[in-house]
């Protein structure tokens, strides 16, 4: 396998990781749906830990974005 | 027909001297990127100067603006504390130039012919550079109020010693990275969006290109495709802003209040 082909198939493997973010950020905006739904009094103190665990989980994401990169457009 | 159409997205990220095609090796250069953000830097002037005007009733604008400071204002008291005004002048900054910058990046400049605009943000130097502002502010406030004793900020309160002697490296590392993982969140967020647009506005375009029934169907759907993720990157660039002044926030804390 020739260098290129090799580039352009690690970079579609590391792009799984962005559908894995996509599962975890999803899970984080539905976790705090769920219990702002139930008692939401208390949901609008918790915005800001929700943001964060949103930039917890979405950084990874990015990571994949960024290793696909770095991947493809190595010399 | 046009020939050949290659998609390449990243050259909208090339930084190049206005007026010229070519990157010399000189330090002082007035480059695309240095030109937007003197353009950015205007529009922060403009929108500050007009919400200053005191009023008892505020107009639309004044309440933008306070409403703005008033957001930041919050941030800060309630992650820092009582003494977290002091910090809100680094804080305000890093907010409103990420986001108008992300913003003014987003816009459709590029309708005028021969503009190209440029997202400050979607330069890893630019973000990185912030990013470790806020580091070497944390090390400051940290080592100016409890010297020494900051590094205390590592190791765990209550943890029997096995445990405090593997925690420590780990947190350690975590707060190493910090202005890495912080530099990074902005800078792709908007590299990954204008790559995405990118691409898709190459779909319209080609579509159109290839011509018949298929191919007008495929330009159609690329071009509400570019109209979401044009709505979505307004969007995620506020987030990002906001997750920047957050994490900002927090971290300050660690260092004001350790744990």
């Amino acid at each position: 396998m020739d260098l290129a082909s090799a580039q352009v198939i690690g970079a579609g493997l590391a792009a799984i990781g962005a559908g894995a973010a996509a599962a975890g950020v999803g899970n984080v905006f539905g976790s705090f749906l769920q219990g702002a739904l139930r008692n939401p009094s208390a949901a609008a103190g918790q915005t800001t830990t929700l943001y964060i665990g949103f930039a917890a989980a979405e950084l990874l994401g990015l990571m994949s974005f960024a290793t696909a990169m770095i991947i493809l457009y190595a010399r | 027909m046009a020939a050949e159409a290659k998609i390449d997205p990243m050259q909208q990220f090339q930084i190049m001297p206005i007026g010229s095609d070519q990157l010399v090796a000189t330090p002082f250069q007035f480059t695309n990127s240095a030109l937007w953000m003197l353009i950015v830097f205007a529009a922060i002037l403009v929108f500050m100067w007009g919400g200053n005007r005191r009023q008892l009733v505020p107009g639309r604008w004044q309440v933008a603006v306070e409403g703005m400071t008033g957001f930041l204002d919050n941030i800060t008291r309630t992650s820092i504390g009582p003494e977290g005004r002091k910090y809100l002048p680094w804080v305000f900054t890093a907010f409103v130039f990420i986001l108008f910058s992300n913003w003014i990046g987003a816009m459709p400049f590029g309708i005028v012919p021969g503009l190209h605009p440029f997202t400050v943000t979607s330069q890893f130097s630019v973000t990185l550079f912030m990013s470790l502002l806020s580091f070497a502010i944390v090390l400051g406030v940290g080592f100016w109020k409890h010297g020494l004793h900051f590094f205390s900020l590592f190791v765990p309160h209550g943890a029997p010693l096995p445990v405090k002697f593997f925690v420590a490296p780990i947190e350690f590392i975590s707060f190493m990275v910090r202005p890495f993982s912080l530099g990074l969140r902005p800078f792709i967020a908007m590299f990954a969006g204008h790559v995405l647009l990118d691409v898709f506005g190459n779909f319209v375009v080609q579509g159109l290109n290839a011509g018949g029934p298929l191919g007008y169907a495929i330009s159609m759907l690329c071009f509400v495709a570019v109209i979401g993720v044009s709505a979505l990157e307004l969007l995620v660039g506020a987030i990002q802003a906001y997750v920047f002044a957050l994490l900002t926030a927090l971290y300050i804390n660690d260092a004001v209040n350790l744990h």
